[in-house]
């Protein structure tokens, strides 16, 4: 079974709810809508308070390539255009909306029956993604009109879709694959037509036998489309390690995937294409996991951008006693929550609720040089050193030890048995060093 | 005998030898520096702290002296009178220039304000604030994790066990202003130093809306601008929903501090006059 060679850990994989069907959660409002949720240049809203919006109706706009919309999940009035608390707790503009009524822009098709046939011609599939504000649902939130659109210098040989869901504990694209299999299907072949590529693989982990059956089977009805199953083993769902998984190929130090000819989609992503392009419905809602040991029912639900997650938690029969820790996101990547008002964003791919007894750090202690995060680090990096050379503001030792490769993945401090924060170091460094970089080259 | 001679001649043959190479190529390298930098070096305080820039006293002397003086380097650290016998040394006027301090201007802290949650990372402030607003929601104030003291060469910043800000050593600080750099939130300023009248400043950098400022901290400017009207100088401004106090102008005349209905304003204890004693 194929898999990536370097590094790498394997946590208990934890998937609660992979048989949980998704449910819609009901909500009745106000919707917050934070107006930056993707990667890059921020937008401005175009609505003011009072205003009427319609389902589907774009909130805000941005002229600059490197940015993306968003769009009202329900029709109703703007309450307000003022601040609310982003997954940092830092105060960031959004746009509140009471529900009121249903009424979607015409555009917007809510026939249920699949769609096979794609019209649009490939600049016109980006035009529509960047218009209908799809962005990168495996958690970065990169808008994925930049992906599609490649460089002059670069050729895509390969779109390589991730289904591989390495973090522990999140189910949400488990779900998806096995509720809208031929969806995601039309939608990588849409995403083809856009890239101009012939090759599609669908990477998916061994421990979901399921999905890997059910794609198998459609997959055989599209051209070009093949599912490969992975070795368990995270994280594979990186780009660069799924790339090396999927395709033997090594993304140079300091480029892009396309660099080594392929581009990565989510399975989220794809599905959120299919329903841009042949439904023209913005992406204004996502499947979200609310997971973890102690959660009394772990469901999957299919909520609206702007729900407050404490409804997601109170649908799931509230929050559990000795709740530690409130995780968006996996437990290795995922954010630690200030609290249950923070808003649903395009990037929440699961709340996972640790009890206490879960949620704190070990007591830090010396470094004893066993080696493990080398060992584990799926960049080849040195972890240890670069954590040393951070503590001691050495950010020209950590440039030429190649800090700015680190995927913050966290297995170095997963493997760490001296609790040290190495994570915690290396980002920071690596801030520190690409902004020096920044600078070097605004200043040449 | 003879064997003795042999090795006494041999060794100063080679003693020699050695001698008149290494004077050649000593002639060869010689590196021709300007002994004014050894002058200018000795003169600046030593400590190598970069506040002025450079990388350090031998640095500063360096640049001082390839410039002749013609630049706008300045050592913080140094007094009036040890900066005027550099540039008499250099040739160069010397402004003479107010002496200054830092002043923490957030009073948050673990008296003031709730600890919403708990952080455990890294002890820096620059990571904590790159993750989340703070423990007690102020995305603003001070994170308590001490940037600043590990940033200050002359060990002059603490932080203080009890209220969890960093304190300010007045008699140890030489201004040379890394804490300033260090802070990430920006909260660190340098002011007029005013020994003997004591310094009146806005405790607090938060630009949130009042009502969310008051929900953080107990002792959170609000904007609210009664300061401002108050000032008999007009040296306060409220811009951002924050009052700021110009320190050039400001005459201590400690209106603004009664009229502060949120204890924002920090007036700090002036020095006791001798006579007094």
């Amino acid at each position: 079974m194929k898999t990536f060679h370097k590094g790498g850990v394997h946590p208990n994989d934890n998937k609660l709810n992979a048989d949980a069907p998704a449910q819609v959660l009901p909500f009745d409002g106000p919707y917050c809508i934070l107006v930056s949720q993707h990667l890059g240049a921020p937008s401005t809203p175009i609505v003011k308070k009072g205003d009427k919006v319609k389902r589907g109706q774009p909130l805000t706009e941005n002229q600059a390539f490197l940015s993306s919309v968003v769009h009202a999940p329900v029709s109703g009035t703007v309450q307000n255009v003022a601040e609310a608390p982003d997954a940092g707790n830092f105060a960031r503009p959004a746009i509140f909306i009471q529900p009121d009524g249903d009424e979607a822009e015409d555009f917007i098709s809510d026939d249920p029956t699949l769609d096979r046939e794609i019209r649009l011609s490939p600049a016109e599939i980006i035009e529509r993604v960047k218009a209908m504000g799809i962005v990168g649902l495996g958690g970065a939130c990169f808008p994925t009109h930049v992906k599609l659109s490649i460089p002059k210098d670069c050729k895509a040989d390969y779109l390589l879709v991730n289904g591989v869901e390495c973090e522990p504990y999140l189910i949400d694209d488990y779900r998806l694959m096995l509720d809208k299999p031929d969806e995601i299907l039309v939608g990588v072949s849409i995403l083809m037509k856009a890239l101009s590529v012939d090759k599609a693989i669908i990477g998916i982990e061994a421990n979901k036998p399921k999905a890997i059956a059910l794609l198998k089977e459609k997959a055989a009805a599209y051209d070009g489309i093949s599912v490969e199953a992975l070795k368990m083993k995270y994280p594979q769902g990186a780009e660069k390690q799924l790339v090396k998984a999927l395709t033997g190929r090594e993304v140079p130090s300091g480029k892009l995937p396309i660099n080594a000819g392929c581009v990565i989609q989510n399975v989220g992503t794809c599905f959120a294409v299919y329903e841009a392009v042949q439904k023209h419905k913005p992406l204004t809602e996502r499947l979200v996991t609310v997971t973890g040991p102690m959660v009394k029912e772990p469901r999957n639900f299919w909520v609206k951008i702007g729900t407050p997650v404490s409804a997601l938690v109170e649908a799931c029969g509230g929050l559990p006693e000795n709740t530690g820790k409130i995780i968006a996101g996996g437990p290795m990547m995922g954010k630690a929550l200030p609290h249950l008002n923070v808003p649903v964003t395009k990037g929440l791919s699961a709340l996972l609720l640790l009890p206490d007894e879960q949620a704190h750090r070990g007591t830090v202690a010396h470094c004893i040089r066993c080696g493990k995060c080398v060992a584990a680090c799926p960049m080849g990096l040195e972890p240890y050193l670069l954590h040393a050379a951070v503590l001691h503001q050495r950010m020209d030792l950590c440039e030429h030890h190649h800090i700015t490769d680190c995927i913050e993945c966290g297995c170095c401090q997963y493997t760490c048995p001296s609790f040290r924060p190495l994570l915690d170091t290396l980002r920071l460094g690596k801030n520190k060093v690409n902004q020096i970089i920044r600078n070097r080259n605004t200043t040449k | 005998m003879t064997t003795f001679l042999y090795a006494v001649l041999l060794l100063a043959a080679t003693g020699l030898i050695a001698a008149v190479v290494l004077y050649f190529i000593a002639m060869k390298f010689k590196v021709e520096e300007d002994p004014r930098i050894d002058l200018v070096a000795e003169r600046l305080p030593g400590a190598n702290c970069g506040a002025c820039g450079k990388a350090g006293c031998r640095d500063l002397a360096k640049a001082l002296v390839e410039s002749n003086g013609q630049t706008d380097l300045h050592c913080p650290v140094c007094s009036n009178e040890e900066w005027a016998a550099v540039a008499e040394l250099m040739g160069m006027h010397a402004d003479t220039c107010e002496v200054k301090i830092p002043v923490v201007r957030c009073q948050g802290g673990h008296l003031n304000s709730i600890r919403q949650t708990a952080y455990e990372g890294l002890e820096s402030c620059a990571f904590a604030h790159s993750l989340h607003a703070g423990e007690n929601g102020c995305s603003y104030g001070c994170l308590g994790l001490g940037d600043c003291t590990r940033a200050c060469a002359f060990n002059c910043l603490t932080m203080d066990p009890k209220t969890g800000l960093a304190t300010v050593n007045e008699d140890r600080c030489t201004a040379c202003g890394n804490c300033v750099k260090a802070c990430p939130r920006g909260i660190i300023e340098l002011r007029y130093k005013h020994a003997q009248e004591g310094r009146i400043y806005v405790g607090c950098h938060t630009e949130d809306k009042g009502a969310l400022a008051m929900k953080h901290c107990l002792s959170a400017c609000i904007g609210c601008g009664k300061c401002a009207k108050s000032c008999p100088v007009g040296a306060i401004k409220v811009e951002n929903n924050l009052a700021y106090i110009d320190f050039t102008r400001c005459t201590h005349c400690g209106t603004c501090v009664e009229v502060c209905p949120r204890k924002s304003i920090v007036a700090t204890q002036p020095a006791i006059p001798a006579s007094s004693n």
